[in-house]
């Protein structure tokens, strides 16, 4: 096989992929690394040799079919064995196994050599939304689909990436070795991005390494490919490649709003702000269980609304948010929210959908709660 | 060890046909009504499964939730392949194996005729009981027809408990009918018939029950480490107790992927009888065809870890298997050759077992094909878990076992019914079947490659146009099984009478005995030259 060919059939892919929205695209992606690239000539070339086996034998059935009917006055011949052509056809195909084995090795070891990489990202899923951790960079995030609700319920018009777009994406810098330790918090998912030709399991309580080496900068996409509960299809991996000036300009303003978000923590909220906060952290973060209206989705996804732990004390409330309810669905936020989205969440909640507990939670009682704990 | 057959019994059973009433279905230790039983249970389960999937399309059929909501749908497809798999097609197989295999082999009935009894009754209180969980609270069994751990312990629905006991008791079924299978086939062969002149149904049903022996126990295991998990404080798939949520899906796939094998290899006999009798030409290579077989079904438990190519199996591991699942073609290759040359030069007509035999051998190819390159590891790390694998599965299960059952069942309806089945209606059952088939599922190959997800309940417009297609294509396969029901209740009323033989290029015992054969056969075992 020779790369031209499929360089031409990469770029038309690409047009028809990313220009026309491409609702008739019929094969992988090539992608935007050597990897990708060698993993689709093995596609391609394996594709071929199905092809050429495949009109071979299904041709001479074929013609068979066309001359030796009945119909035809054919009569039936009354051989039935042949050692020669059963040993030909153990051995050719096994050869061709062979020629196929050798550039499919070549290639794996390549894609399981993850050393000397330049920056190393954690990629942790959760139900439903992935976190991306910065090793060594103090940089950390999670990264949540943002397809408004009234678009996948059809009342709205759906946006050009519908269900393939996050609130902070990947960002990684071209021309980098770029190595991803791939775990989970709950259930196993699997982070892929077809552009890297990275599929990895997260496996909880396990790290999974995988690489890549991106060679152009743009927004690459893919999505959870395991199944991993309800909202297994709205968990999507958005990429950003950026050159590297960029990509520094980027980590470092990133470094600047953690510290601004960990002032928050000491600012005075009044009720409005608080709750303000909320009701965006909530959308994102509890509405696809808990629903918008807060009605959820009994019994798996119990109802806020009017329910005792929004409207009741605020110290259970706090606890549940915080730690989680072992055994259910309901995770531990503790770890994955800051404490002023915890308390703005929790004012909105108590406050939300006619619950008119009318107290406030604030980012402090949040930290004491911690406090009280460790 | 075929001789052992008692004569002094044969005059006697002669006496006494059918009980009259329900009890005769309930009580009854006759191979032929047992093995009634387990199609018409079958082909319920084949309605109530492709059902599931018509859910599956209608949602499916344009971006955006329409019908139902993720939770359900998530139900649907994990119900939908656990009744495949364990309630249409394993039991469409054990029903066939019961019809024929005592037929083919001169015995008077299965060698034991109680249990065969206890392990057909089993499956309908299995599936009452995985049925019912849609009506719990919580909802049924979400988590895959693969069930992974921790979806399947910590994050389960309660209804898990009621679909581990089905399992359990589908286990206990299916081990009992392989017992005797293998009970039947080694002790009540007519005399002469030795195992190398058994017809290939017979020693592909022999090899089938072996690996249904070996790997159910495998399967009951599985879902009780579960079942401790979720009840009993144990940790074996859960990571925080010192468990590994890996070592579940190794043992499921040390059970799945034999299973695959178990699901297939009956039909490659089936095929392997008709073929010949429409090409009036005797089976091209019956030996390697035997070792084929053999050679598949030992691979097939060394190749199980290709299911689990991305959850980060080390290099040499990876290897392994990819060689391993790459030399499954060889084998496979063969029996396609074979049956190519079985054809060639024959005198064939095209009755509709023929042609769903064809277009076994053609469509199953494919499915090959797609798993030959789903073997490439590091191609796979592209296709696994998108459509392009839903695509490869389906194209060996639909045209693979379904068109092998369906093959079967108007190669032998005449047999069972002392009727001819319609011919014109069953062609276009055949041909309605075929285009949707493709229809429905050559579609998901382009969307897999593209980047769809499988077990997703909405998707980007990018995937809209072909999944529109595959549902279109899939209500109509839906629907053509209803013609299917009708012509095989249309055949059993009434119809051209069928003599023994109706089809004069068939071979084998089961077509020396009338039509319909007798509620007792070969009560003298007959003599194989």
């Amino acid at each position: 096989m020779s790369r031209h060919p499929h360089v031409w059939m990469g770029i038309l892919l690409w047009l028809v992929f990313g220009t026309a929205q491409a609702s008739w695209t019929t094969n992988m992606t090539p992608g935007a690394t050597e990897v990708s690239r060698s993993v689709f000539d093995l596609h391609m070339t394996i594709f071929w040799i199905c092809v050429v086996i495949g009109v071979v034998v299904f041709g001479a059935m074929i013609w068979s079919m066309i001359i030796h009917r009945r119909s035809t006055g054919q009569e039936p011949a009354h051989f039935h064995e042949s050692t020669t052509v059963e040993i030909l056809w153990t051995v050719v195909p096994l050869l061709i196994l062979v020629v196929m084995a050798v550039p499919a090795t070549k290639t794996l070891i390549n894609i399981y050599d993850s050393s000397e990489s330049d920056l190393d990202i954690q990629v942790t899923g959760y139900q439903w939304k992935w976190h991306y951790k910065y090793l060594g960079q103090d940089v950390e995030f999670f990264s949540n689909l943002t397809t408004p609700q009234a678009q996948i319920n059809n009342q709205e018009a759906k946006g050009e990436n519908y269900l393939r777009e996050v609130d902070n994406p990947l960002v990684i810098p071209v021309d980098a070795k770029v190595r991803f330790l791939i775990t989970s918090a709950d259930v196993i998912h699997a982070w892929w991005v077809p552009a890297m030709a990275v599929k990895k399991d997260a496996i909880p309580g396990f790290i999974n390494e995988s690489w890549t080496r991106m060679d152009t900068p743009g927004t690459y996409r893919g999505q959870c490919a395991e199944l991993c509960g309800k909202d297994h299809g709205f968990m999507p991996i958005v990429v950003e490649v950026k050159s590297k000036p960029d990509f520094e300009a980027w980590l470092a303003k990133r470094k600047e709003e953690a510290l601004a978000e960990k002032e928050l923590t000491s600012k005075e909220w009044t009720l409005e702000e608080l709750s303000a906060r909320g009701e965006k952290a909530y959308a994102t973060n509890c509405a696809s269980c808990h629903q918008a209206n807060g009605e959820g989705l009994p019994p798996m996804f119990p109802a806020l609304k009017g329910s005792s732990v929004a409207t009741g004390p605020a110290e259970e409330h706090i606890h549940t948010v915080v730690e989680g309810r072992p055994g259910t669905a309901m995770a531990a936020f503790g770890k994955q929210l800051s404490e002023v989205d915890i308390a703005a969440i929790i004012t909105y909640e108590r406050n939300a959908w006619g619950n008119k507990v009318g107290d406030m939670v604030t980012p402090k009682d949040i930290l004491d709660f911690k406090k009280a704990k460790e | 060890m075929s001789a052992v057959i008692d004569h002094g019994h044969a005059g006697h059973d002669h006496h006494h046909g059918p009980a009259k009433g329900l009890m005769r279905w309930v009580l009854t230790t006759n191979h032929k009504d047992i093995g009634t039983m387990y199609l018409w249970f079958s082909f319920a389960m084949f309605l109530l499964g492709g059902s599931f999937a018509m859910v599956i399309r209608a949602e499916l059929f344009q971006p955006g939730l329409q019908i139902v909501q993720p939770e359900f749908f998530n139900q649907m497809t994990t119900m939908h392949g656990l009744v495949m798999v364990f309630g249409a097609v394993m039991p469409a197989f054990v029903g066939l194996a019961n019809w024929m295999i005592p037929l083919m082999v001169g015995a008077p009935d299965m060698a034991l005729p109680r249990m065969n009894n206890f392990s057909f009754w089993l499956l309908p209180a299995a599936f009452t009981l995985l049925v019912s969980t849609l009506f719990m609270e919580g909802g049924g069994p979400n988590f895959g027809w693969t069930f992974y751990a921790p979806l399947s312990t910590t994050y389960a629905p309660a209804s898990v408990t009621f679909f581990i006991f089905a399992i359990h008791l589908m286990g206990f079924s299916s081990i009992m009918g392989a017992i005797n299978v293998i009970a039947t086939i080694l002790n009540l062969r007519a005399p002469g018939m030795t195992l190398m002149k058994m017809p290939l149904f017979v020693w592909t049903w022999l090899i089938t029950a072996f690996l249904l022996i070996a790997v159910m126990p495998v399967l009951a295991g599985v879902v009780t480490m579960m079942l401790m998990d979720i009840h009993f404080g144990t940790s074996f798939f859960s990571a925080a107790g010192g468990g590994d949520p890996v070592l579940f899906q190794h043992v499921f796939w040390f059970f799945g992927h034999p299973e695959v094998y178990i699901m297939i290899l009956p039909a490659f006999g089936a095929v392997s009888s008709i073929i010949p009798t429409f090409a009036r030409k005797p089976l091209f290579g019956y030996t390697s065809m035997v070792y084929a077989t053999a050679s598949i079904a030992l691979l097939s438990f060394l190749v199980w870890a290709h299911h689990m190519f991305t959850v980060g199996i080390p290099l040499t591991g990876e290897l392994f298997f990819m060689y391993a699942t790459m030399l499954i073609a060889v084998p496979t290759g063969v029996k396609v050759f074979n049956w190519a040359s079985t054809m060639w030069q024959g005198s064939m007509t095209f009755e509709a077992p023929m042609l769903f035999s064809v277009a076994f051998v053609i469509l199953f190819t494919i499915g090959g094909f797609s798993g030959l390159m789903l073997a490439i590891a590091p191609a796979d790390f592209q296709y696994h878990d998108t459509y392009f694998v839903v695509a490869h599965f389906h194209y060996v299960l639909v045209p693979g076992a379904i068109f092998g059952i369906f093959a079967s069942a108007y190669y032998w309806l005449p047999k069972w019914t002392g009727h001819m089945y319609d011919e014109t209606l069953a062609k276009l059952h055949f041909w309605m079947s075929f285009i949707g088939m493709n229809m429905a599922f050559f579609p998901m190959h382009f969307v897999g490659l593209a980047g769809m997800p499988r077990r997703i309940p909405d998707y980007n417009m990018m995937f809209a146009n072909f999944n529109m297609i595959s549902s279109i294509g899939a209500f109509a396969f839906g629907a053509t099984q209803l013609l299917f029901l009708f012509i095989v209740i249309k055949c059993i009323r009434g119809g051209k009478p069928a003599p023994a033989k109706p089809w004069d290029g068939a071979d084998g015992l089961e077509w020396t005995v009338p039509s319909p054969a007798p509620y007792h056969t070969f009560s003298t075992p007959p003599e194989v030259k």
